[in-house]
């Protein structure tokens, strides 16, 4: 599914930063451990294509996304990533349908609204189709996240950091959510977090 | 979802902002929008009523008032002349035809123009009800006057002195009403028609009821004999016979006799240029309030990039391409410049209609709100080229978001 083959990466004025190489199973879940400044969102976001990397490979479902064009890059990660943030990012201008929606339009697909419904419901939050974001606690706009992540079933959903801002009973929430959309579309999930209270949820970690 | 509706999603979300945007483009507009139609209405208006009349003649005193009160009928004249000079000026070789109008009475501000058939015909006038003028005292009224102040065929009534309705009036004679105009939008809807001697009779002037045709009758006045001393009139409306006559018979009338020759063309564009500065200030106001708004998108749309970045970094997360971004970007500040204008132009005939419909003045001068100009056209496309314009630079700077930077909210 994924594999990197030397892969670095310089910020300017600062030290390299190199990766181990990886070859992550389609289907797996894994979790990226380290402090802060280790460089677990830098490869999460090569992984995920959102960063140019400088050095080294990374192949995804059988592409070098290294080699892509800026416009393919985004097509690609149209097609095959979900990704999930600290916090929520969504569109407060938008209701939740319509963040979640956003998904299949942007990756120019078509907009299912059963399909919308039905992720809301895996989430539990088919009451809140037609709120406004910001009607939504911090919990809840996070799980809408992780529903626009998986709703165009992706076979890579790359989670930075999800958990951080939330309290421990939304954390398990969110985590849990997390783990069971990846297995019920069966996509690869990576989570990079320095959140030590995740460690129990993952049979693979990496420590960075 | 598509793009539009993301647009629009974001310019609900800022409801003050946008509207602010939208009605402060829309008075910009709205003012321009107000000026087109009067500027192009009053030409139009003052040219169809100019229209075949190359030369006025009357009293001396000032041109442009001459040309204001014979053919606009807005203005008080200058003076008599006498029925023998105005005669010496039709035997002019120079000239093709000659109207002679006699004025100086009203009915409720409606001016009574003593002329002959010609008038009428002028501008193709066509009677909606009723029979010509024949007899002294029968009149033929316009379709304005015959709608304001209420009278129809067979009534009668009598003329004031003057131009406004507490003029010394005339009671010894009375006018009675044989016809009615059709409209047809000069100023003859708005005047009442009758015989030069029905003037002169109202003034005195003709006392002998002339049971005969003159053996030498007049050739502007048939009813009298050519070369009367006493009588006169007002002014004389002049076709020239070919172009050679703008150099020869202006300057002929106005250093060989007592009278004045005005040009309707050259009165009337000196107007405009006094009227102009006035038009200009407004329009130059306008611009000034379309500029700001256009800098006011401009900072809008600059401003909420930085409340946006994570959206935008989202969507190219999700798949969307830079242009996507630029695209919506651009999209939002068109949106918002073709909103303003359409509510500027809506405001501005909106305005228009209203000042017709209140003020007494625009209906004399029969401005319309609902006549639509090409020029309006432009003005919208000329918005959504402002709003092209103003969301450029968040545009490009939409597409240039680094969304690793952003995501990793370094």
């Amino acid at each position: 599914m994924i594999t990197t083959k030397g892969l670095s990466y310089t910020y300017p004025g600062q030290n390299k930063i190199g990766f181990h190489d990886l070859s992550i199973a389609p289907g797996s879940h894994w979790l990226l451990l380290g402090e802060s400044g280790s460089g677990k969102t830098t490869l999460l976001h090569l992984l995920g294509g959102l960063l140019r990397s400088q050095e080294g490979t990374i192949e995804v479902n059988g592409s070098d996304i290294t080699k892509l064009s800026e416009a393919a890059l985004d097509q690609f990660r149209g097609e095959h990533y979900g990704f999930v943030f600290q916090k929520s990012h969504l569109i407060s201008a938008l209701s939740v349908r319509n963040n979640l929606l956003m998904a299949p339009f942007l990756a120019g697909r078509h907009q299912d609204g059963v399909r919308v419904k039905e992720v809301l419901h895996q989430l539990g939050l088919s009451e809140k189709e037609h709120a406004a974001v910001k009607q939504l606690s911090q919990g809840q706009a996070q799980r809408v996240a992780i529903a626009r992540a998986v709703l165009n079933k992706p076979m890579l959903i790359l989670a930075d950091e999800p958990t951080s801002a939330l309290d421990d009973k939304n954390c398990e929430r969110v985590i849990d959510l997390l783990l069971e959309a990846s297995a019920h579309n069966n996509a690869t999930l990576m989570v990079a977090t320095h959140d030590q209270r995740l460690k129990v949820k993952f049979a693979n970690q990496l420590q960075l | 979802m598509n793009l539009f509706f993301l647009v629009w999603s974001y310019l609900k979300s800022k409801p003050l902002t946008t509207v602010l945007n939208i009605l402060l483009l829309a008075l910009g507009i709205a003012v321009i929008t107000v000026l087109l139609l009067f500027n192009n209405q009053l030409n139009e208006r003052i040219s169809s009523n100019a229209k075949g009349i190359d030369l006025v003649v009357g009293a001396k005193g000032s041109p442009l008032q001459l040309i204001l009160c014979n053919i606009f009928h807005v203005d008080f004249p200058t003076g008599n002349i006498s029925l023998a000079e105005a005669e010496k000026v039709v035997r002019h070789r120079m000239v093709k035809k000659a109207i002679p109008l006699a004025l100086g009475d009203s009915y409720n501000g409606y001016r009574i123009v003593g002329t002959t058939r010609n008038y009428a015909a002028l501008y193709k006038m066509e009677l909606d009800k009723g029979q010509w003028w024949e007899k002294d005292l029968e009149v033929t009224l316009g379709a304005t006057v015959a709608e304001r102040a209420g009278l129809k065929i067979g009534d009668s009534f009598v003329s004031a002195h003057g131009l406004t309705t507490d003029g010394h009036a005339h009671q010894e004679n009375h006018y009675t009403v044989t016809s009615v105009l059709k409209r047809n939008n000069t100023v003859l809807d708005n005047l009442i028609l009758t015989n030069i001697q029905s003037i002169w009779r109202v003034h005195d002037l003709m006392t002998d009821s002339l049971p005969s045709l003159p053996v030498h009758p007049s050739s502007l006045v048939p009813g009298v004999a050519m070369g009367d001393s006493v009588r006169q009139i007002t002014s004389l409306l002049i076709q020239y016979r070919n172009p050679l006559a703008v150099i020869q018979l202006p300057r002929f009338i106005n250093s060989n006799s007592n009278l004045q020759a005005a040009s309707p063309a050259y009165e009337t564009a000196r107007l405009f240029s006094i009227l102009g500065v006035g038009i200009d200030v407004l329009r130059g106001f306008a611009l000034v309030l379309i500029f700001i708004s256009g800098l006011s998108i401009f900072i809008a749309l600059y401003n909420s990039l930085k409340e946006r970045q994570y959206d935008l970094a989202i969507m190219r997360s999700m798949g969307a391409h830079r242009r996507v971004l630029f695209v919506s970007i651009v999209l939002e500040g068109s949106v918002l410049s073709m909103l303003g204008s359409l509510v500027g132009l809506t405001l501005g005939h909106g305005v228009l209609a209203a000042f017709a419909s209140f003020v007494t003045a625009s209906q004399k001068a029969g401005v319309s709100a609902l006549v639509f100009y090409p020029e309006e056209v432009y003005l919208l496309l000329g918005s959504l080229l402002l709003g092209i314009l103003c969301s450029l630079l968040p545009a490009i700077r939409a597409y240039r978001t680094d969304i690793h930077k952003v995501l990793a909210g370094s």
